[in-house]
């Protein structure tokens, strides 16, 4: 997608903003974006709705590259928001790039 | 370059092993799998029902041709091997074929007994061991018409009803007086003969076979009494053993069958063996379940990820023999230390037989009704003291405990394949029987986690075990204790245990000391371990809120939409106008979507949102009113009546004696939610004989109940005791949540706990030891030291801000 589209990074927070294994909400025009903060200090960003009953991603717990949605727990992959087997689907991911601490997301 | 990983035997065992080390490390090795029969991977288990006419070949392969071709496995099938060079690392099949190997795998199972006695070796006398056999069998039942089954074990009996199927005259022949006399006693064996016998299978016990007659196709079966019987077509299923020709010929060790530790390594550290053709620990295996526990472990030791051992495997047996469900478990013999508590109703077809030893079930057959085997196995492995319900343990656990949620269906066989099973995510069961036979489904685990069956409230799991059963048939058994999730071998009590004993007060240190598999667990043991250390430790152990449960994160109820619901602590169900109309301007300052009793005598606004949660709490703390914790595993409420103080029937002051009661214990963590009830009579309208402690107030006094539930198994209490004073209940009641906050497993209700460890032991502990229930009295009040806090005032003050507020708006 990215390749079509322009790119926008926007800063959106510092590392420090957001606990180990934790998770914030960044609120866009048109979608509620969680970054989650993996125990490695990898961040990554997914759209904030499971892909089975759109529970809220950034509410769940997280486990290595994983985080397990708090409605029926589902797990989803962190790096392209697939849900793991043997549940099916896809959660939207966005890109997130760091320079220093700071967060950028490409929105 | 990869390894190269060559396995011997394309059967259920070996296959399922590469599936694992597949799952783990899907590139590590060059893999080449021989298989003597010229197929593909198939379920072995469901060769009754193609031999019984219900299943086509090739509805019972489990890995086609594909599969291999997809992870680039070399399959060569029809090429048995004939030699294993140990020096040269390579194997050799009769073909000539040769493969050499960095490690090597021997799944090499086992071959069918053939009883040494003359004419074994003529046309038409065959075992029951693979689809070839099959084959034979479909092929002879066109042509003849009279067969002789030699053997009543499971698969006899299973041969046997599929020849009949297909229209031949069967006589079973046994030598032994029982039928599956390993499985099943007396007296469910006799009844298992006759219901065979109205379906038309003869049989002759005690009868030991001395010759089979014919001259080149048998003709008929000799007896050692010199009786005759004829027969066109003659079974062999009198036993398995293991395949070890191969494993002996390479040197390597074996006994009965080829000896592994628990790595499932042979003497050759580079050659693993699994499956029936393994001796480990002195005992080979020939259900499913234990080979694919080794399967497991054998993979992790292949993906060379050095966790996981194979400590053996304590089983039931949970069959079904041409229609009729059997579950056999333990000593189910018994003898003069033992005794015996017998239900038998010949018409009715059941029979249950649970024999006990010193108050423990040892061992236990059932015959027709089978639906509370796991339930007796799962007492007996535990070693329950059922002391407190011999009169209702034959009735089973639904006589014990009511159940909600499935419409009282407890045999699966009865139900159609519409019917629902599941009820929390509407699973039927056609939808359980499909996941079962086209995903090679073995496991309830597996069961829930493809359809979701019984992994929400958990209530239709007996249903759920049943219908594999019937789907697997005659090799179905049940897994033993469960390790506390996927990241660890270890079981809650374990890991329990070893934070106390290592005083181990964070998470890192029980994933280092117990080594881990995940760097940091999962959904499901990081709550648990955390509720362990806090208490466990309630002063040394910090409260990690990254383990907990969104709803103990944030102090609320997560809703469907990601809403939460605010429900405010109201002692002992007595409100005030004050209170009232706190909640009524709260309701509508934070315009609350809707406002509800509860039903343990609350108040509770739902529909709030998250960034609204710190303002409403500081409205509602400023106006005193404090965490209602209904989103915790901890104490909910303490529900009461109005008792003495107006009611012309109350005998004490059980709305007093409740709210003291919540006060002294709010906010205390607990393995799972806790509800109290007190009522001032025994008109008991507060309820409080479903709950998890409840109080009865008579005349003299009190009277204590503990381990209700009105949930999903509806339990009512039993008694504790009766005592004289407030001061005594008060006494009691903190020492039994303090027993039950140190003993049960996490998210283990109080019901399902004191079955577990038996009533008798909470009264030893709560009522004899009177030291130490003052020690744990002590303990409680500590614990509450540190833990009576409340959270929405602190929260209000800008605690943990950084939880209720987006990181970052963008474009609003």
């Amino acid at each position: 997608m990215s390749a079509v589209m322009t790119e926008t990074w926007v800063e959106v927070g510092n590392l420090s903003d957001i606990p180990r294994l934790g998770s914030r909400v960044v609120k866009t025009a048109d979608d509620e974006v969680a970054v989650f903060r993996a125990a490695d200090d990898t961040v990554f960003a997914l759209s904030n709705r499971c892909p089975h009953k759109q529970g809220p991603l950034s509410e769940g717990i997280l486990h290595g590259h994983k985080v397990t949605c708090p409605l029926h727990n589902w797990v989803i992959e962190l790096e392209n928001g697939e849900a793991v087997a043997p549940d099916v689907g896809c959660t939207r991911s966005y890109a997130v790039r760091m320079e220093g601490d700071q967060i950028l997301l490409s929105v | 370059m990869k390894e190269r990983l060559v396995l011997i035997g394309n059967g259920m065992a070996g296959v399922r092993t590469l599936e694992e080390l597949l799952k783990l490390e899907p590139n590590k090795y060059e893999i080449t799998v021989f298989g003597s029969e010229p197929h593909p991977n198939y379920n072995r288990i469901l060769l009754s029902p193609v031999l019984a006419g219900e299943k086509e070949f090739d509805d019972i392969v489990l890995n086609k041709r594909e599969w291999y071709t997809k992870n680039s496995i070399t399959l060569h099938a029809g090429s048995p091997v004939v030699e294993v060079n140990r020096v040269k690392r390579k194997v050799i099949a009769a073909d000539g074929t040769e493969a050499e190997y960095d490690r090597l795998l021997m799944a090499t199972g086992s071959s069918p007994f053939i009883i040494p006695v003359p004419g074994a070796e003529l046309d038409g006398v065959i075992s029951f061991r693979d689809i070839h056999d099959v084959e034979q069998m479909l092929v002879a039942s066109k042509k003849y018409k009279n067969a002789v089954v030699i053997g009543g074990g499971l698969l006899g009996l299973e041969a046997a009803n599929g020849l009949i199927k297909q229209g031949m005259e069967v006589s079973v022949v046994h030598l032994m007086d029982t039928l599956m006399e390993r499985q099943l006693d007396e007296a469910a064996g006799a009844m298992l003969k006759r219901s065979l016998e109205e379906n038309g299978m003869n049989f002759m016990m005690g009868a030991q076979t001395e010759a089979i007659l014919g001259d080149k196709r048998v003709e008929g079966v000799r007896f050692a009494d010199g009786s005759v019987v004829k027969a066109d077509l003659v079974v062999m299923a009198v036993g398995i053993r293991p395949n070890i020709d191969l494993a002996k010929k390479a040197g390597l060790y074996c006994e009965r069958g080829v000896v592994v530790n628990d790595t499932m390594q042979t003497y050759d550290p580079r050659i693993y063996a699994l499956g029936e053709c393994v001796q480990h620990r002195e005992t080979c295996y020939g259900l499913v379940a234990p080979l694919f526990e080794q399967a497991k472990v054998c993979a992790n030791h292949l993906a060379e990820l050095g966790y996981g051992r194979y400590e053996g495997s304590v089983t039931s047996t949970k069959l079904k023999v041409t229609g009729i469900d059997l579950f056999s478990a333990g000593d189910f013999h018994g003898d003069d230390t033992t005794e015996e508590i017998v239900f038998q109703d010949l018409a009715g077809g059941t029979y249950k037989k649970l024999v006990i030893k010193d108050n423990r079930i040892s061992g236990a057959v059932l015959y027709g009704n089978t639906v509370d085997g796991a339930w007796y196995f799962q007492l007996m492995r535990e070693g329950t003291n059922i002391s407190d319900m011999r009169e209702s343990l034959l009735f089973g656990q639904s006589a014990h405990l009511g159940s909600s949620g499935h419409g009282g269906q407890s045999q699966a066989s009865a139900m159609s394949d519409d019917a629902q099973v599941c009820d929390c995510n509407g699973v039927c069961k056609g939808d359980i029987v499909k996941a079962i036979t086209s995903e090679g489904l073995f496991t309830v685990d597996e069961v829930k986690s493809h359809t979701k069956a019984g992994a929400s409230c958990g209530s239709c799991v007996g249903l759920v075990e049943q219908i594999l059963a019937n789907t697997l048939g005659g090799d179905y058994s049940a897994p033993e204790a469960k390790p506390l999730c996927a990241c660890t071998e270890f079981t809650h009590d374990q890991v329990r245990s070893t934070i106390r004993e290592y005083e181990l007060t964070d998470k890192q240190g029980v994933f280092d000391k117990m080594d881990w598999r995940t760097a940091d667990g999962c959904h499901v043991c990081r709550p648990a371990i955390n509720y362990y250390l806090i208490s466990a430790w309630p002063d040394k152990a910090k409260d990690d809120a990254q383990s907990r449960f969104i709803n103990e994160r944030v102090h609320g109820n997560i809703q469907k939409d990601g809403t939460f619901s605010v429900i405010p602590r109201i002692l002992g169900g007595r409100t005030t106008p004050h209170e009232l109309r706190t909640i009524a301007e709260a309701a509508e300052k934070f315009d609350v979507g809707e406002v509800h009793f509860t039903g343990g005598q609350r108040i509770n606004m739902l529909g709030v949102k998250k960034e609204d949660l710190p303002a409403m709490w500081e409205f509602l703390t400023d106006r005193g009113m404090v965490s209602g914790h209904a989103y915790g595993k901890a104490l909910r409420t303490v529900k009461t009546c109005v008792g003495s103080t107006w009611c012309r029937f109350g005998t004490q002051d059980s709305t007093g004696l409740g709210m003291k009661l919540e006060e002294a214990t709010w906010a205390s963590w607990m393995p799972h939610k806790f509800k109290m009830a007190v009522s001032g009579c025994p008109r008991n309208c507060a309820e409080a004989t479903i709950k998890d402690f409840g109080v009865v107030c008579v005349d003299s006094g009190y009277e204590l109940h503990i381990g209700g539930n009105g949930g999903v198994k509806v339990r009512a209490t039993d008694v504790l005791c009766r005592v004289e004073t407030e001061e005594e209940v008060m006494e009691h009641c903190m020492a039994f949540i303090q027993l039950y906050r140190e003993e049960a497993r996490y998210l283990e209700r109080t019901a399902p706990w004191v079955e577990r460890i038996g009533l008798s032991y909470i009264k030893q502990r709560i009522l004899e030891d009177v030291p130490g229930r003052k020690a744990l009295l002590r303990r409680f009040v500590d614990s509450q030291e540190v833990a009576q806090h409340d959270p929405w005032t602190a929260r209000a003050k800008g605690a943990e801000a950084h939880e209720f507020t987006p990181l970052k708006k963008i474009g609003e």
